[in-house]
């Protein structure tokens, strides 16, 4: 507790003290960041740095989620919210200098572009104009063990043979993740781009010849296939393997105890060293940005410069862009920076591109596919190259608003004279007076949610008739929702199709609200009677899951339906049940979300249901159980009647949120095998955020789940309501 | 009110209760297994455990909560401090807001006949099927406008409208199962409506409220993309949102998460530890008879 305790007077102390720097009228600097740890510490340092030295500035920095960082930026900055400068991959800069989210960089008069490393200056220019300073490079280098092995073969087959020799695993890397294969790919000289100019291609032999290769590795035991970054961080960090590729991230996870070394990338026999892609982390300065150019120069000359990369260099074992930072010596003396420098050189930067952001889901289901056995190399890379296609494809032409302004007009004046008929002939006026009290109970809930609900979905809902493309809308009609519904790029059947999206939504939604409701109502049932012992114990413990954040219990849940080390498949073992695969079946990884869900999500609706169940008057139960009534009766014809009215709602918007729930998809199948198991709600969100902004196409699609969920909600209650007694 | 019924006397036993605990006691243990996995990553230096089953951590070391708690800025503000007050403030007021506001919405459509009253409750589930991403930007833009962004108002006002639909409905379905009688009999005594709602339906409904009050609070707890969308500060910042700062474009440091998610977890079952008895003391069961 001693560094928590220091930390605490040292706050203490600062508080106390009359506050150092800062002059009166500094001129402030907005500084955003997604930086966390070491590299957040060496950014630290630069800013006191440069605010000691000259007390005329202040940074106010800030340090966002990267999560929650372009969702920010992007609504910040058109809206005069923004920041002044910022901290970002260099491949955003295409997408974002269309957008008017950034404007070209301005160099210090001494920090020219000459002084950064020619591909970290080439990677930031875009449309012949150079976008932003870069910092640091981030790509994949070879970590090795150095308690388990005193050398590193060049080429990957010896060091496979080698790490074998060693330990259990011969090397891991993140096998499923086209990131991390991109090393095999740019290995067999594949381009995703050809040059500058052309289009993305995906179908070539580069892309066959390194998709047949790792899948070599994979049958051959030399990789385990299903891999994430925790369960590589796992494997090194135990000592069940000598070899990893990972990047500089990796640093901060390495255990304590782990004598580690970094070395470049192995060469690919007979065909040429793996090449990663590089990514050059950049200082923007954002559109609308408020600041004098003196004021941001001198931030940009604190953070890029000589010191500044030094620091960033040593404290924040940062891979910097400045090339004479390297000739410092407590820079040059870092050997495993030297070892990622070394990499960079060989690395690929990473396209530049609007279109890059279309090619992930694409390239990472083709290598799943390939990986899992269910694809062959030849089908998977001409099916990636379809799909980027489909989702680069040009938006509709557009239409005249000209008849849907008139049909907008025709139906509003419709409705407004059935109104004034419907007033008319019921005596409305006189029962809306007569309803006063209501409407007052009613009124403080109404305003918030048509300010904070209504509005915002009316104007989101009215994008859906508009294309957006590089920060323009234009007028499309009902096109976006034809071209959804005809499906017709994809037969019905195949899993990117809205028609079996739809399906695998409802299975979802059916099988997770059965199972909540199920559960939840059994389980209170369980704990409602007031003479058990420990029941309140069995209570808090049992809404844990739903107090935790499930974005970890969400991983944990993954890592148990790993094939090889998950505790799913240990259960299974004990029984002599064969390791199931758990993500390359659509049923299995449709039941391992199922399971993660209804663990999430029961302990919810048994709060509810002992709330429910506390509207039931003991009395009548007690009543029957004296007349004789079996418990089963009791709880059909005395229980399940009364608790109907209470947990209805429940259930009802139960199966809503359910519909729309895509995180825990996301976080444990991934969508796995090939998209089959993606909601609706998913396929808007990507339409919207990774598949160039579509956002009048996103609209759409959320407009038509929207309508969905009327007609299921409308349904639900039929039925209910046929089930009810009279 | 009449006396309550007197119930055969028994007292908490374990007599005739033990196959309750034979069903609860493995569920228990399984649904607890993957919690400990949270506590064990939390708990071991650098937040890589070993791959065995075993949920326990081997070496145990306090540096990830440290790191949380001790978290300040460069100025040396404790911004863990502000990030729970800020958490705690927001999550109480949107609690508070949203019963407030579903409270009386919810008696108004259970206690009275109105023209538009079938619309209103059809409009309030209605907005649970708005997918977000259609809201992001346009709420966005409202807040921009009317000068809530960077404050809590705004944030509370965002949280209480998601929280108050299912507040509403649940609120509304209790309400309807509390018998008219004692009202009817206040009415006669001459108490106003007003009187009536809060003096005999909201003491009688509170298994609902509390139940309203957890999924309230729940719902701004655990939010962070508009909280680090809206907010310009890091001392602004709520729990959540420092807690995703520990997941990085390429790596996530879960031992760091992890004590995080512990920590954020706390105050939930701590509320729910104070609620529960109101949603078992079987209130209605004695008080009132159908």
């Amino acid at each position: 507790m001693m560094p928590l305790l220091r930390r605490a007077l040292l706050t203490l102390a600062l508080v106390l003290l009359p506050a150092p720097a800062a002059a009166e009228d500094a001129e402030v600097v907005r500084l955003w960041h997604a930086y966390r740890g070491q590299e957040q510490a060496a950014l630290e340092a630069n800013i006191l740095w440069l605010q000691e030295r000259d007390p005329n500035i202040k940074v106010d920095i800030l340090a966002v989620p990267s999560e929650a960082f372009r969702t920010k930026l992007t609504n910040a900055v058109p809206h005069d919210n923004g920041p002044d400068l910022f901290i970002a991959p260099h491949e955003a800069a295409a997408q974002w200098s269309a957008n008017n989210i950034i404007q070209p960089a301005v160099f210090p008069a001494a920090l020219p572009p000459s002084s950064f490393s020619d591909p970290a200056i080439e990677a930031v220019t875009y449309d012949d104009r150079v976008w932003a300073v870069p910092l640091a490079f981030k790509s994949l280098a070879l970590f090795y063990n150095r308690d388990l092995v005193d050398r590193v073969p060049a080429d990957l087959e010896s060091m496979a043979l080698l790490g074998a020799e060693v330990a259990d695993v011969p090397f891991a890397y993140e096998v499923g993740n086209f990131y991390h294969h991109a090393a095999f790919f740019h290995a067999y000289g594949g381009r995703v781009f050809a040059d500058a100019e052309s289009p993305v291609d995906l179908d070539t032999e580069a892309m066959r010849q390194a998709l047949r290769y790792v899948k070599d590795l994979v049958d051959s035991e030399t990789v385990p296939p299903e891999t994430d970054g925790a369960l590589v961080a796992n494997l090194f960090n135990t000592g069940k393997t000598a070899f990893v590729f990972n990047g500089p991230w990796f640093l901060g996870e390495i255990g304590p105890t782990i004598n580690f070394g970094v070395a470049p990338l192995p060469d690919i026999p007979g065909t040429g060293p793996l090449r990663p892609f590089l990514t050059v982390e950049s200082l923007y300065r954002a559109a609308r940005s408020k600041a004098s150019d003196r004021a941001v120069a001198k931030v940009i000359a604190a953070v890029a410069g000589l010191e500044g990369s030094v620091v960033r260099a040593t404290v924040g074992r940062q891979v910097v862009a400045l090339e004479p930072a390297h000739d410092d010596p407590r820079v040059a003396r870092d050997t495993t920076l030297g070892a990622f420098v070394a990499q960079a050189r060989a690395a690929v930067p990473m396209p530049n591109r609007p279109e890059m952001g279309a090619v992930w889901e694409p390239a990472n289901r083709a290598l799943r596919a390939v990986v899992r056995g269910s694809s062959v190399p030849t089908v998977a890379s001409a099916r990636a190259q379809q799909e980027v296609g489909f989702y680069l494809r040009p938006p509709p032409p557009p239409s005249s608003p000209g008849p849907y302004l008139v049909l907008l007009a025709l139906l509003l004046l419709g409705g407004a004279m059935g109104t004034l008929h419907l007033a008319r002939r019921s005596n409305l006026v006189a029962r809306v007076r007569a309803s006063k009290h209501a409407y007052m109970y009613l009124l403080p809930a109404s305003l918030g949610m048509i300010a904070v609900v209504f509005v915002p979905f009316l104007v989101g809902s009215a994008v859906s008739l508009f294309a957006h493309k590089g920060g323009e809308f234009t007028f499309v009609g009902l096109k976006n929702f034809a071209r959804i519904l005809q499906s017709s790029d994809y037969p019905v059947t195949d899993p990117m199709s809205f028609w079996f999206t739809l399906v695998v939504t409802v299975a979802w939604t059916l099988g997770n609200v059965a199972l909540h409701t199920g559960i939840g109502l059994g389980l209170a049932l369980l704990l409602r009677d007031p003479w058990m012992k420990l029941k309140g114990i069995y209570r808090v413990l049992l809404i844990v899951p739903w107090a935790v954040p499930n974005y970890i219990t969400a991983l944990i849940w993954k890592g148990m339906f790993n094939r090889q080390f998950g505790a799913v498949n240990g259960v299974l073992d004990v029984f002599g049940i064969e390791p199931v695969s758990w993500f390359s079946n659509f049923f299995t990884a449709f039941a391992a979300n199922l399971t993660t869900n209804t663990w999430l999500g029961f302990p919810f609706m048994m709060v509810v249901t002992l709330g429910a169940l506390q509207a039931i008057p003991r009395d009548l139960t007690e009543a029957a159980e004296v007349d004789g009534a079996s418990a089963w009766e009791r709880f059909r014809h005395i229980t399940l009647p009364l608790l109907r009215p209470a947990l209805l709602p429940a259930v009802i918007l139960g199966s809503v949120w359910t519909f729309n729930m895509f995180n825990i998809i996301y976080l444990v199948s991934a969508g796995e095998p090939g998209g089959s198991t993606e909601i609706l709600i998913s396929e808007a969100y990507k339409w919207a955020f990774t598949r160039q902004a579509q956002y009048g196409y996103a609209s759409a699609y959320s407009l038509l789940i929207f309508g969905i969920l009327i007609v299921y909600t409308l349904l639900t209650k039929k039925v209910t309501e046929a089930g009810a007694p009279a | 009110m009449t006396e309550p019924v007197k119930h055969v006397d028994r007292r908490t036993t374990w007599k005739g209760q033990w196959w309750r605990h034979a069903i609860l006691l493995p569920l228990t243990i399984a649904t607890l297994y993957p919690v400990l996995w949270v506590v064990k990553m939390a708990l071991t230096p650098q937040g890589t455990p070993d791959l065995s089953a075993n949920p326990f951590p081997s070496e145990i070391t306090f540096e990830n909560f440290e790191a949380l708690i001790g978290t300040t800025d460069i100025h040396g503000t404790w911004l863990f401090g502000h990030w729970l007050f800020n958490s705690l403030v927001i999550a109480g007021a949107t609690t508070v807001v949203g019963i407030a506001l579903s409270c009386t919405a919810a008696y108004a459509f259970s206690r009275f006949d109105f023209p538009g009253r079938e619309l209103g409750m059809n409009a309030f589930l209605v907005t649970q099927m708005f997918p977000g991403v259609v809201m992001a930007i346009p709420l966005y833009i409202l807040m921009d406008a009317t000068g809530l962004l960077n404050s809590i108002t705004g944030l509370v006002l965002c949280y209480s409208t998601t929280a108050i639909p299912f507040c509403v409905w649940m609120l509304k379905g209790y309400f309807d199962t509390i018998p008219r009688d004692l009202e009817e009999a206040a009415t006669i005594d001459g108490a106003s409506q007003w009187t009536i709602f809060l003096v005999i339906v909201l003491p009688l409904s509170r298994p609902a409220i509390a139940v309203t009050a957890l999924f309230s609070f729940m719902t701004a707890w655990n939010e962070f993309i508009l909280a680090a969308t809206f907010m310009g500060d890091e001392t602004a910042f709520t729990l959540p949102v420092a807690l995703q700062r520990f997941v990085g474009d390429y790596s996530t440091d879960w031992g760091a998460f992890a004590a995080g998610a512990i920590v954020v977890s706390i105050p939930v079952m701590a509320l729910f530890f104070a609620l529960q008895k109101n949603l078992v003391e079987g209130l209605t069961a004695g008080s009132v008879k159908g």
